[in-house]
């Protein structure tokens, strides 16, 4: 490695030696606050680290990984993702003195180190190996410390399906390995243009690499395991399940298409339509049906990454910035709705307040983080003036420029289905407030200063970025573009 | 800049009003006038003929970038057509204030809140000259309307509200596509990526293409108007709405609709719209027919007004597609008619139902007895809303008439059987509710008191509003005449059957 190189990677390097850091001195002293603050702190300079890292040409370290603008984004938007949910779990979990609360902390930061390395991958090892890392880090924290059995449960769940969906995408490796003689990326797209289109070992492989990822970005008909995931595990975990998890796999399968399936052919896109429409319009159909909050999110999530499909077939470079602008939106949004969802909660009750009913009369009893929470569905629901609306706008705008008129119909239907859940949620905010007796919501101790300014600060960015997005446009132009 | 401030200034009001009702309930309520008195007076000092340079018909516009990335910019641009709607907007807005006074008592300073940036979002709508910047606003003013139909309607408020935001959105969504396809077309004829309309205007594309774009934003504009048959959404709204949310509705948000078929659909795709102009007319005259029906039936004066009002809405659809200068100009009367008469028969059911408690004419009759001042008004609103000459509709009404006679002669007489119709239904207001004897739940109920000063007020200017409409038009014609114009080159057919056209102007 070069010198060049070590600059590069320095983020990561860093985000490992944080790491390390952190289970030291939980070995010297257990406590709470130390454990999350040395966790954020952490965090914070990785983020930082990431423009001093920017290289003026890409970077390969390794065989494994690329450091170029598209890496340092999406690392971006997994450190950035990783420090909220850092916050938010620290006010989740200091409410609750159930256990010991620091090695969650330990997972969070394992599981970001996952994520945050698989958008630099170019090559099969560090592409299975990041995202095992997330995976299993993951798996510990859905289940940790918590006084539900359901999350044990969960855990179990997604260990199982976690680990077949990975086996699925481990054979497809081994296929197209077997195949081409090569893991790295790049070289896989040389040999497949010079070779056969229609080798058999290679459609094989592919369509095994995709039913892989399709468990893991949790699309239609790969899905199951989602609601019940998000559901069980404790608010700050599923937000990071929902956002952290899914940006690194998007950018890595993003990044595996156009370096090694670039000339993708058309049974191929075929297939990724109809996953991708089924995603749309199953994801917000499966919503309608929802009375608890967390669920419903999470069918909302399903059509959500069903909507990136879109920017995923639109493919060339209006549909990467779409995808780039619409993980961003989906991140600061989902984050803050889970984030909300989080800060009602007392994970000491036995469940999170995710049932419709402890929604009743928040405008009135918190309306702080009811109108927050308004505009973060808005968000979702693409209504101006918030990011989300900018992203779905990107979205139609990069599904009609390569003219993609299933998916972009799916997408406006997907759309209106969705409205009536969403605005549900507004709903029942809006209603009275029940009468204490007869209403199951657990009272929450109060709402701590830090969480609300943390939902405050994504409120500020989903709103300036919704009305002028201008900036962003242009640093993804920057760095991904 | 004038023109951002006429943005700026509600939608600011809306936050001090915000933070101004926990402190006392009347401070929203001042700051709400006195806003909207602000944004009155700048709007009018732009009356006045248009700048002579650049654009022929501009009274003034505003340009900055916004998204330099996608071609779009913050582009606002007024002619006299667009004037006028923003003055009925901030003085049905400012009325809306009045009248509310004593219905709404109940989180007073998110209600005027709302009600701010449901203004802000129309004069956007009316402003906004880039594309995307249209769509922005389009789906903005969704936002507040749908709060104040949810959060302070009647019974049913929260199926109406999500109807209404449902049928919106979707229909909004298509036109997005349909903007975006626009967009491309231009881009691959020109090589030019902008959303700017006066750059779009003209742009060649083949008649099949341009007949699915024009579809898509007719379909937009089709719901908002509402064109039956996408108005099933207008009277739950309408009927469930508190009254302030009634006056906006029909006063100004049904207007967006009307102008973005003048603005859009026709200078757009002068072809295709003049292909398709037989059917929208069809639709119009059986928007005219149906809803006149359908209002004749109804028990429930709110609704009985927003079926009116649907039918009103039918000959603005008849007048924009027979597109000549007779028709449009009775399209812009009949706008501003309606947005005053039906906004005053909403008032009028709205104090009604404060003050005994039911909408269903069922229960009423002889309240001219108890009530003179509001049954008197009750009735001049409804002899205007059927088409009495010497107020406002009747001159709409009959211009758009004029006009479509000299395109479609079946159609119009067609339409002009729905002044009958209007005339039914509207007598049929007066004399089950006003006229006849009092009921005996009248008679045993508390006798309610009739009209406040502020109410009075608020009528006796309605009223003259809609007498200067009827006796005086001149004036509105002066300021429309350039926009017109300009409009109407643009949206005049290219070549080939548009002679019936050419020689329907007068």
């Amino acid at each position: 490695m070069t010198a060049a190189s070590f600059a590069a990677f320095a983020p990561f390097t860093l985000l490992g030696t944080v790491t390390i850091i952190v289970m030291l001195l939980i070995a010297i002293r257990r406590s709470h606050k130390l454990a999350a603050f040395s966790t954020i702190i952490g965090l914070v300079l990785c983020c930082i680290a990431l423009p001093f890292a920017a290289p003026t040409s890409p970077v390969q370290v390794t065989p494994l990984f690329v450091i170029d603008g598209t890496a340092l984004f999406y690392a971006g938007l997994v450190l950035g993702s990783a420090l909220v949910v850092a916050i938010l779990s620290y006010a989740y979990l200091d409410s609750t003195a159930h256990g010991p609360r620091e090695e969650y902390y330990l997972l969070l930061l394992t599981a970001t180190l996952g994520a945050a390395v698989l958008p630099a991958s170019v090559h099969f090892a560090s592409f299975f190996l990041g995202l095992e890392t997330l995976s299993i880090s993951l798996l510990g924290l859905i289940a940790y410390a918590s006084p539900r059995a359901t999350a044990a449960e969960a855990g179990i769940k997604y260990l199982i399906l976690g680990g077949a969906s990975s086996a699925f995408l481990l054979f497809g490796m081994a296929l197209i390995y077997a195949d081409l003689g090569t893991m790295s990326f790049a070289r896989i797209g040389a040999l497949a243009q010079a070779g056969d289109p229609h080798n058999l070992y290679r459609l094989a492989g592919v369509a095994m690499i995709l039913i892989g990822v399709a468990f893991k970005l949790s699309l239609v008909p790969f899905h199951m395991w989602t609601p019940d995931i998000y559901e069980a595990a404790p608010a700050p975990v599923t937000a990071f399940v929902a956002v952290v998890s899914k940006i690194a796999v998007f950018a890595v399968i993003l990044r595996y298409f156009i370096l090694a399936e670039g000339q993708a052919d058309a049974s191929l896109r075929m297939g990724l339509a109809i996953i991708a429409i089924l995603s749309m319009l199953g994801g917000n159909l499966l919503a309608l049906l929802q009375n608890n909050v967390k669920r419903m999110l999470a069918y909302s999530s399903i059509a959500h990454l069903g909507y990136l499909l879109v920017a995923f077939l639109a493919a060339g470079t209006l549909g990467i910035e779409a995808a780039a602008y619409y993980l961003a939106a989906y991140a600061v949004t989902s984050l803050g709705a889970f984030g909300i969802v989080g800060l009602l909660s007392t994970p000491a009750s036995g469940r999170d307040a995710d049932q419709l009913d402890d929604y009743r009369g928040l405008f009135r009893t918190r309306p702080f983080l009811a109108a927050s929470l308004a505009l973060m569905l808005l968000s979702l629901a693409g209504i101006p003036p918030t990011m989300g609306f900018i992203g779905k706008f990107y979205l139609i705008v990069a599904g009609v420029g390569t003219g993609l008129f299933w998916p972009v119909a799916a997408l406006v239907l997907g759309s209106v289905i969705g409205l009536y859940y969403y605005l549900r949620v507004l709903v029942a905010m809006a209603m009275p407030v029940p009468v204490p007796a007869e209403s199951t919501a657990p009272v929450p101790v109060s709402v701590p200063l830090f969480g609300t300014a943390v939902i405050a600060a994504l409120l500020v960015l989903l709103v300036a970025l919704g009305t002028y997005p201008a900036p962003a446009i242009a640093l993804i132009r920057m760095t991904v573009g | 800049m004038t023109l951002v401030w006429l943005l700026l200034i509600p939608a600011i009001g809306g936050v001090l009003a915000w933070m101004a009702g926990g402190r006392h309930p009347d401070f929203p309520r001042w700051i709400s006038l006195l806003v909207l008195a602000i944004d009155f007076f700048i709007a009018l000092s732009l009356i006045g003929p248009a700048m002579s340079a650049g654009h022929t018909a501009w009274i003034a516009s505003f340009e900055r970038p916004w998204i330099p990335q996608l071609g779009i910019s913050f582009e606002l641009n007024l002619d006299g057509l667009s004037l006028l709607l923003i003055l009925l907007t901030i003085a049905l807005g400012f009325i809306s204030v009045v009248i509310s006074w004593t219905e709404i008592t109940d989180r007073v300073g998110l209600f005027h809140a709302n009600l701010l940036w449901s203004v802000t979002g129309v004069i956007g709508v009316f402003l906004a000259l880039d594309l995307f910047l249209f769509f922005f606003f389009w789906e903005l003013m969704l936002v507040p309307m749908y709060f104040l139909i949810a959060l302070w309607g009647h019974e049913h408020r929260f199926y109406a509200a999500i109807k209404f935001f449902i049928f919106t959105q979707g229909s909004g969504l298509i036109m997005l596509v349909a903007i975006l396809v626009l967009v491309f077309v231009h881009q691959q004829a020109t090589g030019h990526f902008t959303f700017d309309y006066l750059a779009l205007l003209g742009t060649k594309m083949n008649p099949t293409v341009a007949f699915w774009l024009m579809l898509g934003f007719f379909i937009a504009f089709a719901v908002k108007l509402p064109a039956v048959p996408f108005h099933t959404w207008l009277p739950d709204a309408h009927t469930e709405a508190p009254t302030a949310g009634s006056v906006l509705l029909a006063g100004i948000l049904l207007k967006t609709g009307a102008y973005g078929l003048i603005r859009f659909v026709v200078p757009l795709f002068p072809d295709a719209a003049h292909a398709f102009a037989p059917y929208a007319m069809a639709l119009g005259v059986i928007g005219i027919l149906y809803a006149a029906l359908l209002a004749y039936g109804q028990n429930d004066m709110k609704r009985l007004v927003a079926y009116s009002s649907v039918s009103h809405m039918g000959f603005v659809l008849l007048g924009v597609f027979a597109w000549n200068t007779l028709a449009l100009q009775g399209v812009v009367i009949q706008m501003l008619a309606h947005g005053v008469s039906t906004g005053a028969l909403f008032i009028l059911v709205g104090a009604l139902q404060e003050r005994i408690h039911t909408r269903d004419m069922r229960l009423m009759g002889g309240l001219w007895g108890s009530i003179p001042h509001l049954s008197a008004f009750g009735m001049v609103f409804a002899i205007a809303s059927l088409g009495l000459p010497g107020l406002g509709n009747f001159i709409g009404e009959f211009l758009i008439l004029l006009g479509s006679f000299q395109v479609s002669v079946p159609l119009t007489v067609i339409a002009a059987i729905g002044l009958v119709a209007g005339a039914a239904y509207a007598l049929l207001l007066v004399q089950r509710a006003f006229h006849g004897n009092a009921t005996p739940h009248a008679e045993t109920a508390v006798k309610p008191h009739d009209l406040t000063a502020p109410h009075l007020v608020v009528m006796a200017g309605l009223f003259l509003a809609i007498l200067g409409l009827g006796l005086y038009p001149q004036p509105v014609f002066d300021q429309v005449a350039a926009g017109l114009a300009v409009l109407q080159h643009d949206g005049t057919p290219s070549a080939g059957p548009a002679t019936q056209f050419a020689e329907a102007a007068p």
